[in-house]
């Protein structure tokens, strides 16, 4: 079974190792950011998407012949799930009723089909509203980490502050690279799950942080780097049984939620994984880097006076 | 003693448990495919029609599993497959055309009595699990400000006249109206009337354009207000009719923000249907026909006479019709369609009210004999982008659908044909009884999601929050054995706090909410493991079992608090800042935060400390 509960693996020793990979991933996903950018779906974009089901797998050729037929050549046809699901984008277009052209479509696939269409999903949103929609998400993104950097400058310390913030971004934008990378489609939903990765990497964060700030009490003749050393080693097993239990569930949710919940579940696996690694190697190593040490953790103290610490419970 | 509890935390836990559950259960019953009737008119269903409902039903053998249910409003009948509901909504719609009875399909949750006595309820789907669509509309306050120029326009032209005040020309320019005038001291005299007739509403202005003076009028910030929130009000009123005319149970109709409104219609199939009747504003006018000059010389020669405008006729007919409007669609109370008794095509019954009635029974009378035209006006705003800048457009059919000649003084109740199909006959009826929209809007968001798609979604998030489920229970059961179980039991009773607060609050579930939940799952078991693993540490560092109990989960504690609260900041801007699926899933996320709080805590340690608390020489841990 597993056991981490010996682990002395000297982390921070490897911490430029892991700091400059860190700085590579994140100057590799500012560029795909820069260059391929985000697949945005309609929500940003505006447009129309429209899901219809056939009884049995249909091809994909056969679709788009009818929608050629129709007039609509334009519309990006494909798969969503099975052969039997198929999604048909539309790009918003000067001079067209948007709300009348889900129905159009749909008449035109119906049109002498032999089999029965079932009109499954319709999206469509106006450009007006994409360009609120992507305004409110960037907005989102920041009152989050401006919110948890106040609350963990309180709880904490400044310099930890930063440090959780510059690992909260490094997840996030990392995982955005990736997304980038695959050009898996970025909606309102992966918005959400990046956000409730902000909040699961921080949680990672914050627990190693407060095993070090309690270190730092105890460990009175270790110096700083094997202080926080220990700390991450102590919390390794919960953070690898935590990261394991909550990639578990993500599984589950990618492979039997459906295809619409697919890109969801897949940008917090990103998450969870770019967390857990980031909450091992950066998250100590940034909080050195910043300057953490005994004297900022425990500033002139007498010897037992230390357990009055913020908040902390007397056992 | 070192782990044990006071009574009253044991009752609290005790008692949370109890009314969770309780609140939690009517999620566990099914929903009955059902039929409601409802009347428009705020009133009951009579007695008769639920005599001839009961009647229709039984004709064909179609029996409600638990009889006509009558709530001294409304009637709601249980079915107990879709194919029955279907039938019997269809037939009933044919059996009450006519009356204000409406019909809707709907799905009600079969929970007992004794259940609903305490209020408990099951949790709301969203659209996106249970079908139906989704409609964010947009009003066109341009068009609004608009129309209240226009409006000033007129009431300026009888006011000055009234007054004797000579002026040029009223007219209505971007921003306001201005008042022309030959002389400064006619326009001084209306400056000072005008004031002090509209003081707040307008401000006022002088200036002077050459030999012309001028009175501009603009509308204060307080009236801009008050047109706008009146249109939004009007609309959503107007939206409310036209969504229970179409027979949809549980609709929402709800202003989002300045200009924006939200329809949201559970289970609804023909959208193409409900589009078109929700973002419609067709409405009628009635106008003498020109019957002196020839439409088809003014339609070549593009000169109209003065006084008629030229309009075209369904088959592309030129007609000239008088520019004075004899009635407008505003006086119209009721409207129905049927078949025109003499012609056999669709036809629009209507009833006036009586100002309307007296208005069209006297230019009627004056003008036996005359052709008279029937416009049917439809107005469409869109937006589109050109040049990556954002055009609204508003365009505007007029269309004269009937020409007849007038054989006898009109009263309060006509009918009016010349429509193509019944289906434009049912809709412009339904229109014309609904209300008339204050502005044009138009769709700027739509979410449909069809019924197989939301029974899909239903299942599969169902599926994988089980199967998440279990694999977690597995995995803690075998790292932490008897402790493992005991984390069990919190997360299972997690998962029911957290469907009977998603209940109590009769928050709306969608599947991005179902994601939540897992991801509650994953993240409710990081507590327990934080608290395990530092009781484990203890032990290694040769701390005796209760001790170790003790202080791993105290010093755990500060951990978990901040862990959770930091997450808990981001469910909340997610909150805040989201729309729709985001909004679904901080709710749950939210509620799963501070429920494992208590149960991977509180309750962990309750059957820890009844288990081990007691026991002196407790040796080892199954941990």
């Amino acid at each position: 079974m597993l056991n981490f509960a010996d682990a002395n693996i000297d982390f921070m020793g490897r911490r430029r190792l892991a700091l400059a990979l860190s700085a590579i991933l994140i100057l590799g996903s500012i560029f795909l950011l820069a260059t391929r950018g985000l697949n945005f779906g309609i929500d940003f974009t505006g447009g129309t998407v429209i899901e219809v089901g056939y009884p049995e797998p249909v091809a994909l050729e056969h679709v788009r012949e009818k929608l050629e037929d129709g007039g609509y050549g334009r519309a990006i046809v494909q798969y969503f799930g099975t052969s039997q699901d198929v999604l048909i984008r539309l790009a918003p277009r000067e001079g067209e009723d948007t709300a009348e052209l889900s129905n159009e479509v749909f008449r035109v696939l119906q049109a002498g089909a032999e089999t029965e269409v079932d009109l499954r999903r319709v999206e469509f949103v106006g450009p007006q509203v994409g360009e609120e929609l992507r305004e409110q998400g960037g907005l989102a993104m920041l009152y989050a980490m401006f919110g948890i950097l106040v609350y963990v400058a309180l709880r904490f310390e400044w310099r930890f502050s930063v440090g959780s913030v510059l690992a909260l971004a490094h997840d996030v934008v990392i995982t955005l690279g990736i997304f980038s990378l695959l050009q898996a489609e970025f909606d309102l939903s992966v918005l959400a799950a990046i956000l409730a990765v902000i909040g699961y990497s921080l949680n990672d964060t914050i627990v190693v942080y407060d095993r070090i700030r309690e270190n730092f009490r105890k460990m009175r003749k270790e110096n700083a780097e094997s202080v926080m050393n220990k700390a991450v080693n102590q919390m390794l097993s919960r953070t690898i049984i935590t990261s394991g239990t909550t990639l578990l569930v993500l599984l589950t949710l990618y492979f039997l939620g459906g295809a619409v919940i697919n890109n969801f579940a897949l940008a917090l696996i990103i998450g969870v994984l770019v967390g857990t690694y980031s909450s091992i190697y950066v998250a100590a190593a940034l909080a050195l880097a910043t300057g953490v040490d005994r004297t900022v953790m425990l500033p002139v103290k007498k010897e037992g006076e230390d357990t009055q610490a913020v908040g902390e419970e007397r056992p | 003693m070192l782990n044990q509890y006071p009574l009253w935390k044991y009752l609290l836990i005790v008692v949370v448990m109890l009314v969770g559950g309780l609140y939690a259960l009517p999620n566990i019953y099914p929903e009955d495919p059902a039929v409601q009737i409802s009347n428009s008119t705020l009133e009951d269903v009579d007695e008769a029609s639920r005599r001839q409902v009961e009647a229709v039903l039984a004709a064909r053998g179609l029996v409600p599993r638990t009889g006509l249910e009558y709530d001294g409003e409304q009637v709601l009948l249980r079915f107990d497959s879709t194919d029955d509901q279907l039938q019997a909504a269809d037939l009933l719609r044919t059996a009450l055309a006519g009356t204000n009875n409406v019909v809707a399909l709907a799905l009600a949750p079969a929970t007992p009595d004794w259940l609903r006595a305490v209020n408990a309820r099951p949790m709301s789907l969203g659209l996106d699990l249970r079908g139906g669509v989704h409609f964010l509309m947009e009003v066109d306050m341009d068009a609004v400000i608009t129309a209240a120029h226009e409006r000033y326009v007129g009431e300026f032209r009888t006011l000055l006249r009234d007054q004797r005040i000579r002026y040029l020309a009223v007219e209505r320019v971007s921003d306001g109206v201005v008042v022309r005038f030959r002389d400064v001291s006619d326009r001084d005299q209306a400056y000072d009337f005008l004031r002090r007739e509209y003081r707040g509403d307008l401000n006022f202005r002088t200036t002077v354009d050459g030999e012309v003076a001028l009175l501009h009028a603009t509308l204060s910030a307080d009236t801009l207000a008050d047109q706008r929130r009146l249109a939004l009000q009007q609309n959503i009123t107007t939206l409310r009719n036209r969504v229970d005319e179409l027979g949809v149970s549980e609709p929402i109709v709800q202003q989002q923000g300045e200009d924006r409104i939200v329809v949201q219609l559970p289970g609804v199939q023909d959208t193409a249907r409900a589009k078109e009747i929700l973002g419609a504003t067709a409405t009628l006018e009635f106008r003498l026909v020109d019957e002196d000059n020839d439409p088809f010389e003014a339609q070549a020669t593009g000169r109209t006479p003065a006084g008629s405008r030229l309009y075209f006729e369904r088959d592309g007919r030129p007609v000239l019709l008088q520019r004075q409007v004899m009635l407008t669609g505003d006086y119209i109370t009721d409207a129905s369609s049927g078949i025109a008794q003499d012609t056999g095509g669709p036809a629009v019954f209507i009833s006036l009210d009586a100002q309307g009635a007296r208005i069209f029974s006297r230019v009627t009378g004056e003008n036996i004999g005359r052709l008279m035209g029937t416009v049917f006006i439809e107005t469409k705003t869109e937006t589109t982008e050109e040049d990556g800048e954002l055009v609204r457009r508003t365009t505007r059919t007029e269309e004269v659908i009937n020409v007849a000649r007038i054989q006898d003084q009109l009263g309060r109740r006509f009918q009016i044909t010349g429509l193509e199909s019944t289906r434009e006959a049912r809709n412009l009826a339904l229109l014309l009884r609904a209300g008339a929209l204050a502005a044009p809007m138009m769709i700027v968001e739509e979410r449909t999601v069809g019924p197989s798609l939301g029974r899909d979604n239903i299942e599969r998030g169902f599926n994988s929050v089980m199967i998440g489920f279990i694999l977690v229970l597995v995995f803690m059961a075998l790292y932490y054995r008897v402790f493992g179980l005991v984390a069990n039991l919190a997360l299972a009773l997690n998962l029911v706090l957290i469907v009977s607060i998603l209940s109590m609050l009769q928050a709306t579930l969608t599947l991005p909410g179902i994601a939540g939940i897992v991801l509650t799952v994953g993240m409710a078991v990081d507590a327990n493991v934080l608290i395990f693993e530092r009781i484990r540490e203890e032990l290694r560092n040769g701390n005796s079992p209760q001790a170790a109990i003790s202080s791993g989960y105290s010093r755990a504690l500060t951990t978990i608090v901040d862990a959770n609260i930091t997450t808990l900041i981001a469910a909340l801007v997610l909150f805040m800042f989201g729309t729709g699926p985001i909004k679904g899933f901080a709710i749950t996320l939210s509620i799963g935060i501070m429920v494992s709080m208590f149960t991977a805590i509180l309750v962990t340690r309750a059957i820890i400390n009844l288990t081990y608390g007691r026991q002196r020489r407790l040796k080892a841990l199954a941990i």
